[in-house]
């Protein structure tokens, strides 16, 4: 049985296809309607937003930017567990464990040779930052045989248990991570010669490492979405909507896990690699069961399999705490003070939680849910229907 | 279009497509097919009829690999298929669809039968990633015969709706197209018209006529539409209680006192 000779039926040659103005839904071919952003008003839209985001060094101060950066980092951690959660339907609660194995990678790594603790001194970003990357998505190829014999909350409890022994090892193994409540420096990012870190003529270390972040979070971000819209991306949902009528199909269960717990691994690796560049330093009781649930919280407030989803979700979550140290100046009943009976950590946990209960009950798909929805609102407007 | 979905001419266009002998299958002690023994050849419509229980899904099954039988032999296309996992035996030509529809529900219709092309897709997910000239072009063609299915089985206004959220009967449709994409040498219809009205029966009973005259497809369907069955297979079996009790055409089928007395017991 072969593959179909044909050919998608294409345009008359000379002609591009183009929509035809007042008919956005309208496609005239095939290859218009698989296109990455299919409509001009997403195109127009995407391009205004990536520009704006590239236009923040000049726009925001350095401690905004810093925050921003580390959302744009945590976006790519959240869109890695949206790839195995939120599209293959493997619950996993160990996203913590593979941001430590990436940000223990890059920061061995790019360590300093003489250091307290190991360090190879390879600090070269775009070296570290794929070793990151494929360690842990080695790690995620060797958990992926356990989503083979459990699902649901068994699998989500073995996974769990990774980052029980994660934690353990990383508190012990004192030449790697320095020990718990001292740490170890986080990765050195070096490109072309230059310490990002460092604070230059052009630009501070806060606008060089937001621009990484940026093009790391657009490059990985058109990736994922790109696979999502795939062959590998199908398989995904149909493992996670029937497995059985997947298989039957003819869809690889136990190979898609695979690769759907390796390219979810890769991303955290990633994303653990490039927090930890941010903030400088790495603590190694951070990577507790609270930093997985913070992961989960974002893609389930951002929206379950959407990669878009996955980045409101991300930013939201890491914006959420600036916004609440803020509360006091509006709220006066709340404190700043952590001994005071109120105080903006408690109200920050208090937050959380309800945050995560109103989207579950009000809107399960999550902001991006709410973006359809204001979306579809404005298509039909003046008209409700 | 009837070229392309076809299902390419066999090596041995006599040699049966399904071969079933004497094989049993048991879940600790209840024997849910009892040395079974059967031929399906090429273009033929064979149909599996039986009570409640009797085994009909069960033997779609063991087909599809789903359950593995304790004995016996089954060959499809003349390769011996038993304790080969179900993938496998899809990627040999074999499709199917169930009797409570098994669509994924959360994906549109297009997306549904893109899956049913899941094993004629060969990019591999780098390609993926990138979604330059291999990944893309694949698409495109596939998109492009996955458009002759929504053609054949009249799904265009479906087409990007979630199929969770369509009429039973279409997604029984859609169900099918996904099957037929798959290019099957073989395909297992279980209980197509379960649960439809008169008219829905009648639109799927051309579609499956369609199937066999325009497609050439050999289908072995399970039914309890007497009618429909008796009307358009070319054999029957008939089973109870995992036994295999009558086989052959509807007319003789119809007249043995066996499956007269499966079906309305004991005259009194």
């Amino acid at each position: 049985m072969s593959a179909p000779t044909t050919t998608p039926p294409e345009r008359p040659a000379g002609r591009k296809p183009r929509q035809l103005s007042g008919r956005p839904g309208l496609y005239t071919s095939y290859s218009q309607h698989l296109r990455l952003l299919n409509t001009r008003p997403k195109l127009v839209a995407v391009l205004a937003l990536v520009l704006l985001a590239f236009a923040m060094p000049w726009l925001a101060q350095d401690n905004t930017l810093s925050l921003l950066g580390l959302a744009c980092a945590a976006s790519i951690g959240a869109i890695g567990l949206n790839i195995v959660t939120g599209y293959a339907g493997q619950v996993s609660l160990g996203h913590a464990f593979f941001l430590a194995i990436g940000a223990y990678t890059a920061a061995v790594l790019s360590g300093d040779p003489a250091g307290r603790t190991i360090g190879f001194g390879v600090t070269n970003v775009v070296v570290w930052l794929l070793a990151a990357g494929l360690v842990a998505a080695l790690f995620g190829v060797l958990v992926a045989p356990l989503a083979t014999r459990l699902r649901g909350l068994y699998l989500a409890i073995v996974t769990l248990g990774l980052v029980f022994i994660g934690e353990h090892v990383f508190k012990e193994w004192r030449g790697l991570t320095g020990g718990a409540g001292v740490g170890r420096p986080g990765p050195v990012p070096e490109l072309f010669g230059v310490n990002l870190a460092d604070s230059g003529d052009v630009f501070t270390s806060d606008q060089k490492l937001y621009l990484l972040m940026l093009v790391c979070l657009v490059v990985f971000g058109v990736l994922a979405r790109n696979l999502a819209r795939s062959k590998v991306g199908r398989a995904f949902a149909a493992i996670r909507d029937r497995d059985i009528a997947a298989s039957v199909i003819g869809v690889n269960l136990a190979h898609y896990k695979m690769i759907a717990f390796a390219v979810s691994s890769f991303y955290a690796g990633v994303a653990g690699a490039l927090v930890y560049t941010i903030t400088g330093f790495i603590e190694p009781t951070s990577f507790n069961l609270l930093l997985s649930v913070q992961y989960i919280a974002m893609v389930l407030i951002g929206g379950v399999a959407t990669i878009s989803g996955s980045i409101m979700g991300a930013f939201f979550i890491t914006l959420l705490p600036a916004l609440t140290r803020e509360s006091p100046t509006i709220l006066p009943f709340i404190s700043n003070d952590a001994s005071a009976p109120l105080n903006v950590f408690q109200v920050e946990t208090v937050l959380y939680g309800l945050l995560i209960i109103g989207f579950l009950i009000f809107e399960p798909r999550g902001l991006f849910g709410i973006w359809t929805r204001i979306r579809n609102y404005w298509k039909a407007w003046p008209f409700s229907y | 279009m009837t070229a392309q979905l076809a299902a390419e001419p066999a090596t041995t266009q006599t040699a049966p497509i399904l071969t079933f002998t004497g094989v049993s299958l048991s879940f600790a002690g209840v024997t849910a097919v009892d040395d079974v023994s059967f031929e399906v050849g090429q273009r033929e419509l064979f149909a599996i009829i039986g009570p409640n229980g009797a085994g009909k899904t069960s033997i779609f099954n063991v087909v599809s690999g789903v359950y593995r039988p304790q004995r016996g032999r089954v060959t499809f296309n003349s390769v011996d298929i038993l304790g080969t996992k179900p993938h496998r035996i899809a990627a040999m030509g074999l499709a199917r669809t169930f009797q409570n529809i098994e669509l994924f529900a959360n994906l549109t219709v297009l997306d549904n039968l893109m899956l049913g092309r899941h094993n004629h897709i060969s990019y591999g997910a780098l390609s993926a990633f990138a979604w330059l000239g291999r990944a893309r072009n694949a698409e495109l063609a596939h998109r492009a015969a996955v458009e002759d299915i929504v053609d054949f089985l009249e799904l265009e206004q479906w087409r990007m709706h979630p199929v969770g959220l369509l009429p039973y009967g279409v997604q029984k449709r859609v169900e099918l197209g996904r099957a037929l994409a798959m290019q099957p040498k073989l395909l297992l219809l279980d209980e197509p018209v379960a649960g439809m009205n008169q008219e829905e029966t009648e639109d799927m009973a051309r579609f499956i006529l369609d199937i066999r005259d325009e497609l050439d497809i050999p289908m072995i369907m399970v039914d309890h539409d007497m009618g429909l069955v008796m009307d358009l297979a070319d054999r029957i079996m008939a089973v109870d209680f995992g036994k295999q009790i009558a086989t052959g055409t509807p007319a003789e089928v119809q007249n043995n006192p066996d499956v007269i007395h499966a079906y309305l017991g004991e005259a009194s």
